[in-house]
């Protein structure tokens, strides 16, 4: 990982993600703020529907902001994750004909999505002062939660990234996981609406629900369900660590053995 | 040249690609295929050793396909080697293809900063050196434009200025010198000229482009059909080219096994020749052993790049094959560039094949001065 950080490849990061950040919106009339604005459109669909059709989050203080935050955590998830399997087949050409650092390729998806993450949680501060959410002493450890997060969606992205190169089925499955993931994290609904203490404890084995239920504890309002609360501390703590700690080794391995053969195979 | 460094140590290297029958791009063919997969193994290159010192001028000899493009994309460590090892000491720039990662929708300027940090420039150094790479590509007044606003000519030039200012101590140069007009060419050859006469850089030139290697190289190795044939000084390794791809006039003289068709290319008056320019008149000497069954002949010249470029017969052309041996005669009205050709015979329709000869004699054709264009065509100014 220290020998990955040169100068060369600092230089080469950075190029990556501004030149995806240039021209993400090419063309677009909004350009940069439609990063904001899809985020904050998913969430406007979601409240009316779950406000007013569907009450689920009536008992939830500050329901808005907190779905808010689900929703931009989870946004990050899918866009970090699709970006990152496409970034080696979608830079062939480069793979293919110069010799560069293929993680470097791989960590600019995930930083260039990590951009956003940022500009979508200053909405996401601004919509709690607005709100007038208190903040909790528990804040200082948001970044903590922020690290594992970007942390997975790396991991992930790595693996698929490799995967895609050479199996382009991968993209459907995807997708396809993604939505059972979707529905698999209280995003939308507050986790007090399951009834099974059982599906409960089994929701909240994912990392992602962990992240999501900490974010909403930490920023919003501790009247929400988090994995330490119903599974016991060295679990609540151990699996997501060794998931998390686990998939980026796993995936670190993976990719730097089957990224020896890119170049032949794209 | 015994005391210098070695730059680039190539020990027993092979290079096998595994091509399955039926490539399997989805999970499904995966798994349907999981137990009786069958894959066909390609050996690009087979046990190919050399070293290069520093501030050599290397050459690289092959034809399309015989594995010299796969050994350069070992040497700039995009491919990994089958079997044995290449250790490069120096960092290397490769000019196997210019301006890669470059972006249409980014002005010149970005693009610079794209390419050079693809090409392992830091932003500083892309920066410091800016101001040359600009100026030699002569595009001042352009860098804020978008890119696709450029000509081809102005990328090319763009791309080589920052390949060029990459000063990394040891250059892959892939026939490059194909592209860009006239002009920018000439300064090409004096970049390199003068990266000769300095003696720092360790230069590695993969060419089928006899003359340049005999101009600039200092040592060159010949590749056919993966294996390393000859290595040592660039005039005989010249040699030892145009003996494995011209192999009919080295038969004639070594008196060793014929082949059944033999084809040979001179000037008009018969001598060997492979270097033309436009507008010279070319034979074929074609000769087969008497076979009743051919009853047609035909010539075919294709571009390096696979090009058809111009085919005829004898059918079509009205001539009726009568012995054993032709003489077919054309114009090179060709613009600059390297050029193969096909042989084939057969009987009285075109598909009933009796010889094929896929690699039959090569040439070249010297870029043209005063027009530009794949081929020559006659025409006229009249001021009216």
């Amino acid at each position: 990982m220290f020998k990955f950080l040169t100068p060369q490849n600092r230089s080469l990061l950075w190029q990556l993600v501004i030149t995806d950040f240039k021209l993400r919106y090419q063309g677009s009339l909004l350009g940069y703020l439609w990063s904001l604005l899809k985020p904050l459109l998913l969430f406007g669909v979601l409240y009316g529907v779950f406000t007013y059709v569907l009450p689920l989050g009536k008992d939830v203080p500050h329901y808005g902001t907190y779905l808010l935050l689900g929703v931009v955590l989870w946004s990050f998830f899918v866009e970090a994750t699709s970006m990152g399997m496409n970034s080696i087949v979608g830079r062939a050409d480069m793979v293919r004909k110069v010799k560069v650092s293929k993680v470097a390729i791989v960590v600019a998806s995930t930083l260039s999505a990590s951009v956003n993450l940022l500009l979508n949680l200053i909405i996401v501060l601004f919509f709690m002062a607005i709100t007038k959410v208190d903040i909790q002493p528990t804040v200082a450890f948001f970044p903590i939660i922020l690290i594992e997060l970007v942390a997975l969606a790396m991991a992930m992205s790595f693996f698929l990234s490799a995967l895609y190169v050479k199996y382009r089925d991968i993209a459907p499955i995807w997708e396809v996981v993604l939505q059972v993931l979707f529905y698999a994290t209280p995003i939308i609904y507050p986790l007090t609406k399951v009834t099974s203490p059982y599906l409960r404890q089994l929701i909240m084995l994912s990392p992602l629900a962990q992240i999501l239920q900490d974010s909403r504890e930490m920023l919003i309002t501790p009247v929400t369900i988090t994995s330490h609360e119903i599974l016991p501390l060295w679990l609540s703590i151990g699996l997501p660590a060794v998931i998390v700690v686990g998939l980026v080794v796993a995936a670190a391995l993976f990719f730097r053995k089957s990224s020896k053969t890119f170049a032949e195979n794209l | 040249m015994a005391d210098k460094k070695i730059v680039i140590e190539v020990k027993n290297v092979g290079k096998t690609f595994r091509l399955p029958h039926e490539r399997a791009s989805t999970l499904k063919q995966a798994f349907l295929t999981l137990h009786k997969r069958r894959y066909e193994s390609f050996n690009v290159l087979r046990d190919v050793s050399f070293d290069i010192k520093q501030g050599e001028f290397f050459g690289i000899l092959g034809r399309n396909g015989s594995g010299k493009s796969t050994l350069l994309k070992l040497l700039a460590d995009i491919y990994a080697p089958t079997h044995g090892k290449i250790q490069v000491n120096g960092t290397l720039t490769p000019f196997i293809e210019l301006g890669v990662g470059f972006n249409a929708e980014l002005t010149g300027r970005e693009n610079v900063f794209l390419n050079g940090a693809i090409l392992g420039l830091t932003q500083k150094e892309i920066k410091q050196k800016y101001n040359e790479i600009v100026a030699f590509a002569e595009l001042e007044r352009f860098m804020d434009q978008k890119l696709k606003n450029y000509s081809s000519g102005m990328q090319v030039r763009l791309a080589f200025a920052i390949a060029i200012q990459a000063h990394n101590s040891i250059l892959l140069i892939d026939e490059v010198l194909a592209v860009g007009d006239e002009s920018f060419q000439d300064k090409c050859l004096k970049v390199f000229s003068q990266i000769k006469k300095d003696g720092q850089k360790t230069v590695v030139f993969v060419s089928h482009d006899m003359a340049s290697v005999q101009r600039f190289c200092d040592r060159a190795v010949v590749i056919h059909d993966g294996n390393l044939v000859y290595e040592g000084k660039p005039a005989n390794a010249v040699l030892e080219y145009r003996k494995l791809n011209f192999p009919e006039t080295v038969l004639d003289a070594s008196g060793k096994k014929r082949q059944p068709v033999r084809a040979r290319l001179t000037d008009e008056n018969g001598r060997h020749k492979s270097l033309f320019s436009t507008g010279d008149k070319a034979i074929m000497h074609v000769e087969w052993d008497p076979d009743e069954r051919i009853k047609n002949v035909g010539v075919a010249i294709f571009k390096d790049d696979d090009y058809y470029m111009f085919g005829s017969n004898t059918i079509g052309d009205e001539v009726k094959v009568k012995g054993n041996k032709l003489e077919h005669k054309f114009e090179i009205n060709f613009g600059g560039g390297h050029y193969y050709t096909r042989i084939g015979f057969f009987g009285e329709t075109g598909n009933d094949k009796v010889h094929f000869i896929n690699d039959g004699p090569m040439f070249s054709v010297n870029n043209p001065v005063a027009w530009q264009g794949a081929s020559f065509v006659k025409h006229s100014w009249r001021n009216v």
